[in-house]
């Protein structure tokens, strides 16, 4: 049996990080674009479409990711193709990042206030205007903060990946304690490693939501 | 797309998941009653316990929050024994989530107490009551009150957290799942039906908690 | 045919009728105060005539636009009245210049020098000219009511409703914006107020109505109104204020 010293683990986890780090961007980002997408359905004036948001984000904020990434394994399979693990893992964390964001942004464009509404609607603005000009841009500054802190629940949603067989961080972990029999040194990195991508993006949200407080302006 | 759906087998697996429901069951109430506990403790001694105190605290908070359930609960179950702390799965499992709600539960109750209003210490401090009495009989209950609702969505996250203590063997509702798919070969209608399951349990544990915070603080005003 | 014409107006929230059948024509260059006591439906009345509230009958007629649901028609009537707020509603992330700029461009499609040259000359004729620059955090709450005028004033409505716009002030602040409004009056702008402000509805306004019960009590020219109240309510009312 091969010796794995401290270094030789850290070297390997640091390798399965960067797919954590991969698999969180990818994840991020298409659930930013979908949650907008969602956002605009549950906030515009179509009847039908709230009620559908609604629905969708009560389903993947009251079911665990875990079962998401589940049921986006063996539902892909279901139209018989080969589904590989990072293709499910990224439909199921872009859908589950998608639904959160979607509800985090909504309650940034109803926190802007009643008086703005009507102050663009007096000036004889259409909804879209409205939006545009005088809703969104409040509702923006008001969104960073959250948003970045929930960038912190996606680099850790991405270690459930490991469970159906996606090689990240986690998995690695799993497969380095397996080689090693040093769980406590392994698991121990591997949450540093873990915190030290989480704890600074936790900070910048505090940062600008303390910045955001205080300044209150522009 | 030709794949039949299948869901007959739950007539020979309905047990198993029973058995999964109640397991989960179990780990929110226990690691749902000490993990608030636990943040309520933390939660005092950030805001108002003696300065000694405040860095653990801090240091147990951001760790926890700043990294993933699933290896919080891999250092607990196969990490500690090798520093001579053994445990059961359901052990581990249950401390686990006590230590992940203590730490978000914390910051929680933090926010609540901080929005104390500062007259009502003064008023405390003025009858006589210890900083600890105060803290008991004045701030504690508006507090929790104020921020009741919050606390019971970090609940239903943790319990559907828990779905990953399957994977130390804990026999959970996940658990159930990927037992009744090895046996069938039916795993997409396995996880669906545990996810159903989840959803279910999900809403009725938010409304349980939203039900008990009117009985426990029935008095409206008391937060303002 | 008056500009402004409310015919029959009723409105309510679910089982509380709070305007019970209002009948007002405003003609051109009127100045009208509103008064009565909170609850009368004084200011649900000028939300209505902005169409910010959905009415349940009745009608609403500016200068032959018609108040209806549909978008069109609200952009058509909100074109041709302005309204100011009693908590200014500026837009918080824009300049007092972008202020008035806004709808302007994004309306009326004014091209974006115009746009500025009317938006420098409407918060020049509230005094404010070189506030341009300034956000509205930067701005004093008088400084921003004044601007919140201009805004309006630069989608060149042909009548202003003005919605306790004093109310949010504190009182040294109360004098420039009625300044302003004053001088609005003098050159002819049609003008309908809510206003707890008695000796300057006194002043300044041609008519005085006063609201109570959902419905319009009394009316006359002020110097009728204010010394020779006829019913018993605005006799109260006017008791009690001047207290």
């Amino acid at each position: 049996m091969t010796q794995f010293t401290l270094i030789d683990i850290l070297r390997n986890l640091i390798f399965a990080t960067q797919w954590t780090v991969i698999l969180s961007l990818v994840s991020f980002a298409g659930g930013g674009l979908l949650g907008l997408v969602l956002l605009f359905m549950r906030i515009g004036k179509a009847r039908l479409l709230p009620p559908v948001v609604k629905l969708y984000v009560e389903i993947f904020q009251g079911t665990p990711l875990l079962m998401q990434l589940f049921l986006a394994f063996f539902g892909l399979g279901l139209f018989g193709i080969d589904v590989p693990p990072w293709l499910a893992a990224a439909v199921a964390l872009i859908l589950w990042t998608a639904a959160f964001l979607a509800e985090i942004w909504r309650g940034c464009v109803e926190a802007v206030a009643k008086g703005q509404w009507e102050a663009s609607a007096s000036l004889g603005m259409s909804y879209l205007e409205q939006m545009r000009h005088v809703i969104l841009p409040q509702a923006l500054k008001v969104a960073i903060p959250p948003t970045v802190g929930f960038s912190v629940q996606v680099v850790k949603g991405t270690a459930l990946t490991s469970i159906i067989g996606f090689t990240e961080l986690s998995k690695a972990g799993t497969v380095l304690t397996n080689a090693t029999f040093q769980p406590f040194t392994v698991y121990g990195l591997v949450a540093l490693i873990y915190f030290a991508l989480c704890f600074p993006l936790s900070q910048a949200a505090r940062h600008l939501e303390r910045k955001m407080n205080a300044a209150h302006r522009h | 797309m030709t794949y039949q759906f299948d869901f007959a087998w739950l007539a020979t697996y309905w047990p198993v998941f029973l058995d999964g429901v109640l397991m989960t069951v179990r780990l929110i109430v226990i690691g749902g009653i000490a993990g608030l506990l636990l943040g309520t403790f933390c939660a005092w001694a950030r805001s108002l316990g003696p300065v000694w105190l405040r860095p653990p605290v801090i240091a147990y908070v951001e760790l926890i929050r700043n990294t993933p359930f699933l290896i919080q609960l891999f250092f607990i179950f196969f990490g500690l024994p090798a520093a001579g702390f053994r445990l059961t799965e359901v052990e581990a499992a249950t401390l686990a989530m006590v230590i992940n709600l203590g730490a978000y539960s914390a910051e929680i109750i933090r926010a609540g107490i901080e929005a104390t209003p500062k007259g009502q210490f003064e008023a405390g401090a003025s009858l006589a009551l210890s900083p600890v009495q105060t803290f008991r009989h004045v701030v504690l209950v508006p507090a929790l009150q104020r921020i009741w609702p919050a606390l019971a969505s970090q609940v239903v996250i943790v319990m559907l957290g828990s779905a990953v203590v399957s994977q130390i063997a804990v026999e959970d509702l996940t658990y159930a799942a990927n037992f009744a798919q090895s046996r069938t070969f039916r795993a997409f209608e396995a996880y669906f039906v545990s996810t159903a399951i989840y959803l279910a349990l999900a809403i009725l544990l938010r409304f349980a908690l939203l039900q008990a915070g009117r009985m426990i603080f029935p008095h409206a005003g008391a937060a303002r | 045919m008056p500009l402004i014409a409310i015919d029959g107006l009723r409105k309510s929230y679910g089982e509380h009728e709070v305007l019970k059948g209002i009948d007002i024509g405003v003609e051109k260059g009127e100045v009208i105060a509103i008064i009565g006591k909170s609850g009368s439906g004084k200011s649900t009345l000028l939300r209505c005539i902005n169409g910010l509230e959905t009415i349940n009958g009745g009608s609403i007629a500016v200068d032959g636009a018609e108040l209806a649901a549909d978008e069109a028609h609200l952009r058509a009537l909100r074109l041709k009245v302005g309204m100011i707020f009693q908590q200014f509603n500026l837009f918080p992330h824009k300049t007092a210049g972008q202020n008035v700029m806004l709808a302007q461009q994004v309306v009326n499609k004014t091209g974006k020098a115009e746009a500025e040259a009317m938006a420098r000359k409407m918060l020049d004729r509230v005094g404010l000219g070189e506030k341009f620059d300034s956000y509205p955090d930067q701005l004093s709450g008088g400084q921003q009511q004044r601007v919140a005028i201009a805004r309006a004033l630069a989608m060149e409505p042909m009548a202003l409703l003005c919605d306790e716009i004093t109310s949010a002030l504190d009182p040294e602040l109360v004098g420039e914006v009625l300044q302003v409004v004053r001088g609005l009056a003098a050159e002819g702008m049609t003008l309908l107020m809510v206003t707890h402000e008695m000796a300057f509805a006194r002043d300044v306004c041609s008519r005085v109505v006063f609201m109570h019960q959902g419905r319009v009590h009394e009316t006359g020219r002020p110097e009728e109104v204010f010394a020779n109240p006829q019913t018993p309510e605005l006799q109260s009312f006017l008791g009690r204020s001047a207290a």
